[in-house]
């Protein structure tokens, strides 16, 4: 087989994991639901700059839930399994694919929900979508290499927070930042394109490393 | 008790910067004054700061490429000072910033991305003291090292030039405005305080690891 047909192979038995053990997915869900209804218990209908904020910490929250499972479900028998049919590289590679994919639906989600419970600041749609996408795809990316440290050592889950959330804050800065373009704020036009190729350097960078890095967490 | 050339340089250059420092000379500038000397102690510390985690790094890397407690040793105790002198940097920061900008903390990115950067640092030990295994221990270490490493230089070295900030220097170099400084400066700055300091950095360091190599003799040689 070619190595992208174990990619594609890994990442289907992920979503056919997924598809089976509903009850994962929907927790997932049931978190983003209640978390954002919550908020909207808390605060109604803030101002533009308080949603945004308040849009990217949920994705943050969202993201380690959604992603943590990805590795810890794993046991140690089925990771002996995987070493023995693909590499270390295929399997991160079907990895990152699929937190990316399940960000990406999660992060609309929320999205409308957002539009709907805590009010409708977005002027230009798409342009914040287009954001919140790429952002999505940020955190996944991020998040499935460091949720692929973290269940190497105990605590997996408060580890997750202790390593993620200093070195995921320079790309939600930027994405606070840049997500204000939907919301009405102007840019200089190069500025907010520097600042999106940053943040699709970063996601490049972190692709190389996780396919550079992973290789060597894998064996045990 | 004998030195090496480089501690006994390093002991000559950091007394004279000390010295030449707090007493020769200084442009007189509005606000800043006399609290540019600052720069002798504070920039240092960034320089050194890179410089052992660069070294930490780079014994990460030697890890991963052959597995040894030695290269492990070295990672931790360069880091560990690396995370002093990031300490020092951001506090000589505020108390500069606290005469020049009038309050030590103003939410500016360079604070926000240096207190990140201890963050992640200090996320580093949290990791190694959390897993029980030697060999695991020092290799999940060395990955979160280098990815951490990684991760952290696009953010010191491209972020601050995209964002407003108070600090000098504001466009363009994100570290200091080389226009502040004067010849008479330059010549304590780059040929005593910069070099002084990051042997200073590296010299701590070897004394760490030869502590560590002593504490950890049994299983060195095991």
């Amino acid at each position: 087989m070619q190595s992208y047909q174990y990619i594609l192979a890994m990442f289907k038995k992920d979503l056919l994991l997924e598809l089976r053990q509903q009850y994962t997915f929907y927790g997932v869900l049931l978190y983003v639901g209640s978390t954002i209804f919550v908020l909207y218990l808390a605060m109604q209908q803030p101002e533009s700059n308080v949603w945004n904020g308040l849009f990217w910490m949920i994705q943050l929250f969202v993201c380690v839930n959604a992603v943590a499972r990805s590795f810890l479900q794993e046991t140690r028998g089925r990771m002996l399994y995987f070493y023995s049919v693909c590499g270390p590289v295929q399997f991160i590679i079907a990895k990152l694919l699929y937190n990316s994919v399940i960000m990406l639906l999660m992060s609309s989600i929320s999205l409308l929900l957002f539009q709907l419970l805590l009010g409708n600041p977005i002027l230009n749609f798409w342009q914040f979508a287009a954001i919140v996408w790429l952002g999505a795809v940020s955190l996944g990316l991020v998040f499935s290499m460091l949720a692929a440290i973290a269940s190497k050592a105990q605590q997996q889950a408060s580890l997750m927070a202790i390593m993620g959330f200093p070195i995921i804050i320079p790309q939600l800065l930027l994405l606070i930042r840049i997500s204000k373009a939907g919301l009405g704020e102007v840019f200089k036009e190069s500025a907010l394109a520097d600042m999106i190729w940053l943040l699709v350097g970063f996601d490049a960078l972190v692709i190389v490393l996780a396919i550079i890095l992973f290789p060597f967490l894998w064996k045990d | 008790m004998k030195l090496s050339w480089w501690k006994l340089l390093c002991i000559v250059l950091l007394s004279y910067a000390l010295i030449g420092g707090l007493l020769m000379e200084v442009p007189r500038k509005a606000i800043l004054n006399e609290t540019i000397r600052n720069i002798y102690f504070h920039v240092p510390m960034w320089f050194g700061m890179m410089a052992v985690c660069a070294c930490s790094v780079y014994h990460s890397i030697a890890y991963l490429r052959k597995p040894g407690l030695l290269s492990d040793i070295r990672a931790v105790s360069y880091a560990e000072v690396g995370i002093l002198y990031g300490a020092l940097g951001l506090i000589t920061g505020m108390i500069w910033a606290n005469y020049t900008w009038g309050k030590p903390w103003s939410n500016d990115i360079k604070q926000i991305l240096s207190a990140i950067a201890l963050l992640i640092y200090a996320a580093y030990f949290v990791l190694r003291n959390s897993i029980t295994d030697l060999d695991k221990r020092a290799r999940v270490g060395a990955v979160y090292n280098i990815f951490a490493f990684a991760m952290l230089i696009p953010t010191l070295y491209v972020i601050p030039r995209m964002m407003e900030s108070l600090h000098p220097g504001g466009q363009g170099n994100p570290g200091a405005d080389p226009r502040d400084m004067d010849s008479r400066m330059h010549m304590i700055f780059w040929p005593a305080a910069v070099p002084g300091f990051i042997m200073l950095g590296i010299w701590i360091s070897t004394l760490s690891i030869r502590f560590r190599k002593i504490s950890d003799k049994n299983l060195l040689h095991a």
